[in-house]
């Protein structure tokens, strides 16, 4: 008889506790996110959503508790962490392009230095993302001259890049203009879409509805509900998320 | 116009001439020590940033007069023989390195966390962060400072006179001393100033040329 392998989790996190000083930010935290699932984190602001999405790839540390991303625990410091960052994607609410190098640079920098991707494979890898993100005509310009969206798609483009076991996204959208909201969104979607294992961190609820497999819900640094997206929205079981959902959802 | 006018601005050029190298070539040495002490300033290990801010106090509470008089008659007391002008570069270079480390330091801080953490997430090592990332945008972010401590040092390198290298104002002061008066004071003085005006002027400008070249929008 052959044994069952248990399949791995892409990120497995259990008994994460983190304070700010006096403020208990992460409570006794347990998710796990499988191969290929999008999680999507919402809640108040303050209710330590962020900071949970930034210890999977340790930008931020925890006091106590394990994370384990594909199996593996996550390092302390130094080269090894480094390469685990390599496999995670990041994108953040203010972009974070590296203002001093062009968009194809800020693409190829991670590839050509972490990777050791020829240049010229790495350009032509770069100019196929850009074309996916819609950017083709960019490849030479810098940050400062393009909108917010187009610097979004970029920073998804510069994660992909890497070709990431996992995608996260920190408030993508947060810092956007209204107009420029849906072309990040449409793009995150299709990587969904394609499989792509992502955890978000939104307050985009539609885009929560269209593409998430799970939705957690977080207050007070808790995890509060954890459910599919119809469940959630259409009959949270916590009168914390009845509150929360009856205040964003009125418009 | 001046008596013995090309004698003199024979010796001033020779003296301009020092001034400019020994400036030039205590820069370098500067700007590798200053690179050196803001890697060390903000490595993650202890004892790499106590040995920088030991260095970076030392270096900059010294007056520079004596930091050369420690080197040039203190060293080879101990042993430590070398020529004049290289405590001349040494004594320039390693007091200038403090303050170019202290104000690369500054530039690093003016550089958002975000794009240390954007380094980071796509998997570049401490090194690699600061060598592609954060050192690129923080050096521009402070060449007009940069290059202030340059002139400074321009001026500064008149002290190597004390300890015997003839540049420039020790060829002035060589001219206005001379043995048989051959030479008109004003005319030293109005050519040694024409001459810092002219070195300072064209760094300047050469700094400005570096700072439009590199120049970036955030």
């Amino acid at each position: 008889m052959e044994a069952t392998q248990p399949k791995t989790p892409m990120v497995s996190i259990s008994g994460v506790n983190k304070h700010f000083g006096d403020l208990h930010a992460l409570k006794d935290i347990d998710l796990t996110v499988e191969d290929g699932e999008v999680v999507v984190l919402i809640g108040p602001s303050g209710s330590g959503k962020s900071t949970l999405c930034r210890t999977i790839n340790r930008l931020e540390t925890v006091d106590s508790g394990d994370i384990t991303v594909a199996g593996k625990p996550l390092p302390a410091e130094g080269r090894a962490l480094a390469n685990l960052r390599a496999d995670v994607g990041m994108v953040f609410q203010h972009f974070n392009l590296f203002a001093h190098l062009t968009v194809l640079q800020n693409i190829t920098l991670g590839p050509i230095k972490v990777r050791r991707t020829p240049k010229a494979k790495a350009d032509a890898r770069a100019r196929q993302l850009l074309e996916r993100v819609g950017l083709s005509e960019k490849a030479d310009a810098f940050p400062s001259q393009l909108s917010g969206g187009q610097q979004q798609r970029v920073a998804i483009a510069r994660g992909l890049a890497m070709d990431p076991k996992l995608m996260m996204f920190d408030e993508p959208t947060s810092a956007l203009d209204p107009e420029m909201i849906n072309e990040v969104l449409d793009v995150m979607q299709d990587l969904a879409r394609e499989g792509m294992t992502m955890v978000v961190v939104t307050h985009e609820m539609g885009f929560a509805r269209r593409a998430a497999n799970r939705v957690v819900f977080m207050a007070e640094g808790q995890i509060v509900e954890t459910a599919t997206p119809d469940e959630f929205f259409d009959n949270p079981q916590t009168e914390r998320a009845q509150d929360f959902l009856a205040k964003v959802m009125t418009h | 116009m001046f008596d013995n006018f090309d004698l003199m601005v024979a010796a001033l050029g020779r003296g301009a001439w020092t001034t400019v190298w020994v400036t030039l070539s205590s820069y370098t040495i500067a700007l590798v020590i200053g690179t050196i002490l803001v890697i060390m300033h903000v490595s993650p290990a202890l004892p790499a940033r106590w040995a920088a801010n030991a260095y970076t106090q030392l270096f900059r509470n010294i007056p520079l007069l004596a930091v050369l008089f420690i080197m040039y008659f203190g060293l080879p007391k101990v042993g430590i023989v070398a020529d004049n002008w290289v405590w001349a570069l040494l004594g320039l270079g390693m007091y200038t390195g403090a303050f170019v480390g202290e104000t690369l330091r500054s530039g690093i801080n003016s550089i958002p966390l975000g794009q240390a953490e954007a380094a980071r997430s796509v998997g570049l090592t401490f090194g690699q962060s600061l060598g592609t990332v954060i050192l690129p945008q923080a050096v521009r972010a402070v060449i007009p400072p940069l290059g202030s401590l340059l002139i400074a040092l321009v001026k500064n390198s008149a002290l190597v006179l004390a300890i015997g290298v003839a540049e420039l104002t020790a060829q002035s002061r060589r001219l206005i001393e001379d043995n048989e008066s051959r030479f008109d004071l004003w005319g030293v003085v109005i050519g040694v100033t024409v001459s810092y005006l002219l070195i300072a002027f064209i760094l300047s400008y050469l700094v400005r040329l570096i700072e439009r070249r590199t120049a970036f929008v955030r």
